[in-house]
């Protein structure tokens, strides 16, 4: 599994009811699942990601965030996962408010545009950054939105949402990965 | 052999209410089981037929003998494992394939009710089916599935019995029956009723059949279940046995031909009354209006767990409606998933051999299954 899931999945408490927004094949909420909390349950785009959820015997509702949010009552999870995908919706903005919106807290990971190596790649090379947590090309990333740890920290301070943003020079350049508890 | 004794019966002496006002006793349900029922009775699953199923759902069926309606999906081995799973379906009331019906012989007269049968709703069919749970005292029942007038039929169960089953999967179905779709239905009633031959409904007296307007009903209603890319990549314009147009109005086309032929074998094995009613059914079925507007109303007592199914090619019963269902359970945060299988098949496609959806079924199925077991040791 991959580290960054074992850090979101550590971040959720025990027995609490948890929505997993483009929630992929289901390999993190398989493990959540199995290890923290059985009241779990995925949205998720792609049909065939759907079908693996479902093989894993997991709930799963196929449906875009950026839409199908609106059918979840206020406050009804205890957390909300968004794992890699705020930088690829069209309205960003609305997903993180739709997460507040049903999660008591949200859990929500970016790849870290300020990280030293994009940096890097863009003051030296000139070409746009392509690293292991951003592998594609600028014609063909699903990324429509990128942003530095420092910008979503930043963000959420200016929108007054509560999140964890301890050392935030250090992470912002040597952190691949920003991974926020945010709420409202 | 006759009908009567390939037909297995239970006869229902409790009366029951109907909607329209009238209450019925001591009338026959028509059923038929795969597989066993185990000791703890945990393994049953109630499947509910569409509008031109029976309770044949497997197998051979020993009236038509032709396969079961649902042989892709339930048997030995299949999505719906009948090695696992004790499946009970049961002719609706309504029907014509043994259980009370238009074409049960009415005591006062000594013939068969014809349009003096009272008119049955949806609810009416789940009340009626739910005394097989008495009868094999099943205490609550594993699953309930059904496609099309079947998922509904899912639905009104869940609604009337919350906790009477631990799974639900409706499929290619709606909550409420749609504009369109009672306009399709009123058509195949009307082509039925234009035969001269129904005579208001008691053609059995006459010996006479209205067997073209029922097989107009099925010709029309047959294309509604498939897709317009179906078709065309099924059919295109190809012609029937023949080179070259006949400048007239015999099946030139194979569509026609295979229309033609679907309409002639269907009214072997269908009684054009029971047409009627069946779509009447469908079209009365509402169940928004009957909980005031609100469709989480009517899961709101329920710990069923859902899955609801649709598919992509089907104009019938659209995603959107499907997902109707989706949202009103969310709304009141009830345990539901959802998936939109692709296929070309149209409305058809829960009867069919759509690998997609047979495995989302079973791993659904194997998956609750499992999980309940585990929660019993």
């Amino acid at each position: 599994m991959k580290k960054e899931f074992n850090i979101i999945a550590n971040l959720i408490e025990k027995n609490s009811k948890v929505l997993d927004v483009g929630c992929g094949d289901g390999e993190l909420m398989k493990y959540i699942n199995e290890n923290i909390t059985s009241d779990i349950r995925g949205l998720e785009i792609s049909k065939k990601n759907v079908q693996r959820c479902v093989e894993k015997g997991l709930t799963v509702i196929e449906g875009n965030a950026e839409k199908d949010l609106e059918q979840f009552p206020e406050l009804s999870f205890d957390f909300v996962i968004l794992s890699q995908t705020l930088q690829a919706f069209l309205d960003p903005e609305n997903v993180i408010n739709e997460l507040l919106r049903v999660g008591k807290k949200a859990i929500v990971t970016i790849p870290n545009f300020g990280y030293w190596k994009i940096r890097i790649d863009l003051l030296f090379k000139g070409t746009m950054p392509i690293t292991k947590a951003l592998p594609n090309e600028w014609y063909n990333t699903p990324n429509l939105h990128m942003c530095s740890i420092k910008d979503f920290v930043n963000y959420c301070n200016r929108k007054n949402i509560k999140i964890n943003s301890s050392n935030l020079s250090f992470k912002n350049l040597f952190y691949e990965l920003g991974i926020f508890i945010i709420e409202k | 052999m006759n009908k009567t004794e390939k037909v297995k019966q239970l006869i229902i002496d409790k009366p029951l209410k109907l909607d329209c006002g009238q209450t019925i006793s001591n009338f026959p349900i028509a059923y038929e089981t795969y597989g066993t029922l185990n000791e703890k009775k945990n393994n049953a699953i109630l499947a509910f037929h569409a509008l031109t199923g029976d309770q044949f759902a497997s197998g051979l069926n020993p009236i038509t003998n032709k396969e079961g309606w649902w042989n892709y999906a339930l048997g030995p081995g299949k999505a719906i494992d009948t090695n696992k799973y004790f499946v009970i379906c049961s002719n609706v009331i309504g029907g014509c394939m043994g259980s009370y019906g238009p074409s049960s012989i009415n005591p006062k007269t000594n013939k068969p009710f014809g349009t003096n049968f009272p008119v049955i709703t949806i609810n009416d069919m789940v009340n009626a089916q739910y005394h097989l749970l008495e009868f094999f005292k099943i205490e609550k029942l594993f699953s309930v599935v059904g496609g099309s007038m079947g998922g509904m039929q899912v639905l009104q169960f869940v609604s009337n019995f919350p906790n009477k089953s631990h799974t639900a999967i409706p499929i290619a179905c709606t909550a409420s029956h749609s504009a369109q779709n009672i306009a399709l239905n009123e058509l195949g009633r009307q082509s039925i009723m234009a035969d001269h031959n129904w005579s208001n409904g008691f053609y059995e007296e006459n010996k006479k059949l209205p067997d073209k307007g029922l097989a107009v009903a099925r010709m029309a209603a047959h294309i509604t279940y498939l897709s317009k890319k179906g078709l065309q990549e099924k059919f295109g314009r190809k012609l029937q046995e023949r080179d070259d147009l006949k400048f007239g109005f015999d099946a030139d086309f194979q569509i026609e031909s295979y229309l033609r032929y679907q309409g002639s074998v269907f009214v072997d094995r269908f009684d054009a009354n029971s047409y009627l009613y069946i779509t009447r059914a469908m079209d009365y079925f509402d169940l928004i209006k009957q909980f005031n507007g609100n469709l989480s109303k009517a899961f709101e007592k329920s710990n069923t767990k859902f899955f609801v199914i649709s598919f992509t090619s089907d104009w019938l019963y659209p995603t959107s409606e499907n997902r109707e269902i989706v949202i009103a359970l969310n709304a009141i945060g009830k345990d539901v998933g959802f998936v939109e299988i692709t296929s070309d098949k149209g409305h058809d496609s829960f009867l069919l051999d759509v690998t997609d959806f047979l495995n989302t079924v079973k791993n659904f199925l194997n998956t609750s299954h499992n999980k309940l077991n585990e929660k019993r040791i």
